[in-house]
């Protein structure tokens, strides 16, 4: 009879999809760009909310002592019974002034500030209502006037590319012909490769998508970076149907026509195929690359000498007020964690699920609404008591084995110790119950070997030497932070 | 408007006819001809011949600026203008890298039109406003004009002078400003500031075509111009339309069985000479068909004389009679700083006087 082979977790997907359909989603969008370039067009037609009712444009006496501002605003967009919650970070003043030396530090301080605030929030006590507002996705919007990327375009790109996820996008698009656009798209794309700058890289169709979509993604890749025009104004054109467009004298540009501008894909693939996308690169990639530069460049100094060691910690811990351990115990946990590796534990895995999953996509809960609809509900912060760990563990165990990857695929080796950590270290993900008296079996180290293939690491990305799996914290759900997560003696 | 000159032992740059005079003109040409009389005529307005005549063979020189970041079609612009390829226009992808500094770039052609002939010298500056800290990225800019200025200073107080002395002058300087929708940036209204004083300056809107009429509209409403940049030799018909929105193409399409210059997108062609699409025309009558002379005599009579004003003054010795006056060569800091204000006003009685 069927139900002797029939187990029943093919049903997951559908409790995934019923729970995050609760919890909704949080988005944190960046645009930056000159002014004039369209953005608060193009983003009140992405959503088709008007985020900028109440924007005032300063006169040009106003704009000679501007200077750059960060903005946020926020508006909760719901469609199909699925609630978005879409921050928007607005940089008023970028490129403005005669003289834009370092104008993008604001920016990166920012970005930074929320990785900050967010690894703060993770390594803390109470960790339920963890707010995320770092930032998934940045716009950059390229002048369709220059030659291809100017040198503050440049300067920005390479200040923020290992920071958030760059789209870039060439704003007022109708301004070219068809010729034109072809060739500045081109030439960003050349400069972007001469740069070194990495850009979001959509991931690959899986094999077993079919055709239709994987001609739909093939298109939306070639035509990056994505010539948008944005318009609220409906346009009726005399018999045809009414459209969003721009009216000119010599014709009506649609703006959601796929031959007159890129709209459509960056509307698809910002919101419909992409978003969870973006925020999991987001925290497996780039806050965890954040995260590994803040905590070595703590050890960095001395790092042999204990002493020095433990006089920095203390130093350092009224900058971070991460609770840190004493460093001779976290040293006496690598020592037992290295032995472990060379001589692996034969059944101490039996309980754990396995960590050989292949599909992450399938698993994450990507919803493509065909249109949004919206309510709005502007506030600055919303307080959403379910943020947090289910949230996280949701992802996580959703796209936990893409976790794994991403985390294989970014951490660097570590010299010479053996192939068979990723068995090992697929246990700290899939932790979900808090054990209280959970003995202090070392678990493996989260640390895995194989090089990125992802992205292009830039710099060598050493494994933190601390960076343990479940120290004796008591093993709470999602342990990432091991030696520098909790108190000393358990007191999670 | 004044009847034509009288004045036939006036040398220097030639003035050919600003208006064609209608045989119907009961105009005196001289206090001593009765207004009325046409049986006798004294054959004064043959004079009008004689000076076109002169002016055809002479020629005419206009010396033309164009500044403005990369990719805003000056280049195009000035093909469009003239009719011709005055300048090599490209594609982004094609064009030379923009040059780290600011450079000047002159290119002189001689246009020919039913028998004028037209000594036309394009000065373009790549590079203007492409860094990031554009601060001082006019100095080379009024640099390059006040050492034009000064060449012909020097030209003119010699003993022994040319006949004509060639005039390489900046007569107008065509300012493009980036089609934001919003208003002027600092860096223009930096750039306005300085250089309104010391040659004629015409701000444009560049690439109009991504403007909307409402948006242009607005932006010119919007735009908070110091008033003295142009009201000396603009009427108001004109002068309410600056900036003028402009789009330059350089291609001819065919557009209801006739073949015009414009852009061509997918949801239609851009017309550059059409009034309903862009400002271009204007722009064309205002450099080319009707206030080519008066750039050129407001260069002459106002900026060009504040110049030698602020020059003679610093080297201390003003021309009194036949004397020999001994120069002192400029310094670069007198090069860059631009003119005060309060001297014009002495001469602004002259240029009245022509309108």
């Amino acid at each position: 009879m069927q139900d002797k082979e029939y187990v029943g977790f093919a049903a997951l997907p559908n409790q995934l999809h019923r729970k995050s359909v609760k919890k909704g989603f949080d988005f944190t969008l960046m645009v930056a760009g000159e002014s004039g370039l369209g953005k608060s067009t193009l983003i009140n037609s992405l959503f088709l909310t008007n985020l900028y009712e109440d924007r005032q444009v300063p006169e040009a006496s106003a704009r000679l002592t501007q200077t750059l501002t960060i903005e946020r605003r926020g508006v909760e967009i719901e469609e199909g019974g699925i609630k978005v919650k879409l921050t928007l970070v607005d940089t008023p003043g970028f490129g403005d002034s005669v003289d834009c030396s370092d104008c993008w530090l604001p920016v990166v301080h920012f970005i930074e500030e929320q990785f900050e605030q967010y690894l703060r929030d993770e390594s803390g006590l109470n960790r339920k209502n963890i707010q995320d507002s770092r930032v998934h996705c940045c716009l950059y919007f390229i002048s369709p006037f220059g030659r291809g990327l100017r040198p503050l375009d440049v300067a920005f790109l390479r200040a923020v590319h290992e920071k958030v996820n760059i789209i870039p996008v060439i704003g007022k698009a109708d301004a070219l012909m068809p010729k034109e656009t072809q060739a500045l798209k081109q030439k960003i794309r050349e400069q972007l490769k001469e740069e070194e700058i990495n850009i979001y890289q959509f991931p690959e169709c899986d094999s077993d998508e079919d055709e239709d979509f994987k001609r739909q993604d093939a298109e939306m890749k070639g035509s990056i970076p994505f010539a948008v025009v944005g318009s609220c104004e409906v346009v009726r054109d005399g018999g045809t149907r009414p459209v969003r467009g721009r009216r000119y004298s010599w014709g009506t540009v649609e703006v959601e026509n796929p031959h007159h501008c890129d709209f459509l894909n960056l509307r698809r693939m910002l919101v419909q195929t992409h978003l969870q996308d973006l925020k999991e690169v987001t925290h497996d990639l780039l806050y965890e690359g954040y995260r590994a530069r803040c905590l070595q460049s703590l050890a960095r100094p001395g790092a042999r000498d204990r002493a020095s060691r433990s006089k920095l910690s203390r130093q350092s811990a009224t900058e971070i007020p991460l609770p840190m351990l004493p460093l001779a115990e976290t040293e006496k946990l690598i020592r037992e964690k290295d032995e472990e590796i060379t001589h692996p534990l034969p059944a101490s895995n039996s309980t754990h699920p396995s960590i050989d999953w292949q599909e992450p996509r399938s698993f994450s809960p990507i919803i493509r609404p065909s249109l949004l609809t919206r309510r709005e509900k502007k506030g600055a912060r919303w307080d959403d008591p379910r943020a947090g760990v289910e949230r996280r563990d949701a992802s996580c165990s959703a796209g936990s084995a893409s976790c794994a990857q991403a985390r294989r695929q970014q951490l660097p080796q570590a010299r010479g110790r053996g192939r068979r950590r990723e068995r090992a270290r697929g246990v700290r993900g899939h932790e979900q119950d808090p054990g209280a008296g959970r003995p202090q079996t070392p678990a493996p180290p989260l640390l895995s070997l194989v090089p990125p293939a992802r992205r292009h690491a830039s710099g060598a990305r050493r494994a933190a030497p601390f960076a343990l799996s479940p120290f004796p914290t008591g093993g709470s759900g999602g342990l990432r932070g091991g030696a520098f997560c909790g108190l000393p003696g358990g007191g999670m | 408007m004044t009847g034509p000159r009288v004045g036939l032992l006036c040398l220097g740059p030639m003035e050919p006819l600003r208006r064609p005079l209608s045989p119907c003109s009961s105009r005196p040409s001289s206090p001593r001809s009765p207004p009325c009389e046409t049986s006798v005529s004294v054959g004064i307005e043959a004079v009008l011949d004689q000076l076109k005549i002169k002016a055809m063979k002479m020629g005419f020189e206009f010396n033309i600026m164009v500044v403005g970041q990369s990719g805003l079609g000056k280049s195009t612009m000035v093909n469009t203008l003239f009719k011709s390829k005055v300048w090599k226009s490209s594609l982004p992808g094609l064009a030379t890298p923009t040059p780290q500094t600011l450079q000047l770039h002159s290119v002189t052609h001689v246009i020919e039109e039913k028998g004028v002939k037209l000594k036309l010298t394009v000065t373009d500056t790549p590079g203007f406003g492409d860094q990031i800290n554009n601060d001082k990225c006019w100095d080379p800019i009024l640099g390059y004009i006040n050492e034009q200025y000064e060449r012909y200073l020097q030209e003119e107080i010699l003993i022994t002078r040319q006949r004509h002395i060639p005039d390489t002058r900046v007569h107008c300087c065509v300012y493009f400003v980036p089609p934001t929708g919003h208003c002027l940036r600092p860096l223009d209204i930096e750039f306005l500031q300085r250089l309104c004083r010391t040659v004629n300056v015409v701000p444009v809107i560049a690439r109009a075509d991504s403007l909307t009429i409402e948006e242009r509209e607005a932006f010119r409403s919007r735009k908070c111009f110091d008033e003295d940049i142009n009201d000396r030799i603009l009427n108001s018909k004109i002068r309410e339309r600056i900036p003028f929105a402009v789009v330059g193409a350089d291609r001819e399409h065919l557009v209801n069985g006739r073949c015009v210059l414009g852009r061509k997108t997918k949801w239609g062609i851009v017309e550059v000479e059409n009034m309903a699409h862009c400002e271009f025309p204007l722009l064309r009558d205002l450099l080319i068909r009707s206030h080519l002379q008066d750039l050129k005599d407001i260069t002459h009579n106002v900026h060009y004389e504040n110049y030698r004003v602020v020059r003679l003054n610093e080297s201390h010795l003003l021309p009194r009679g036949p004397g020999w006056v001994n120069l002192a060569p400029a310094s670069t800091q007198q090069l860059t700083t631009p003119a005060p204000l309060k001297v014009r006003r002495r001469v602004q009685e002259d240029p009245k006087d022509e309108f």
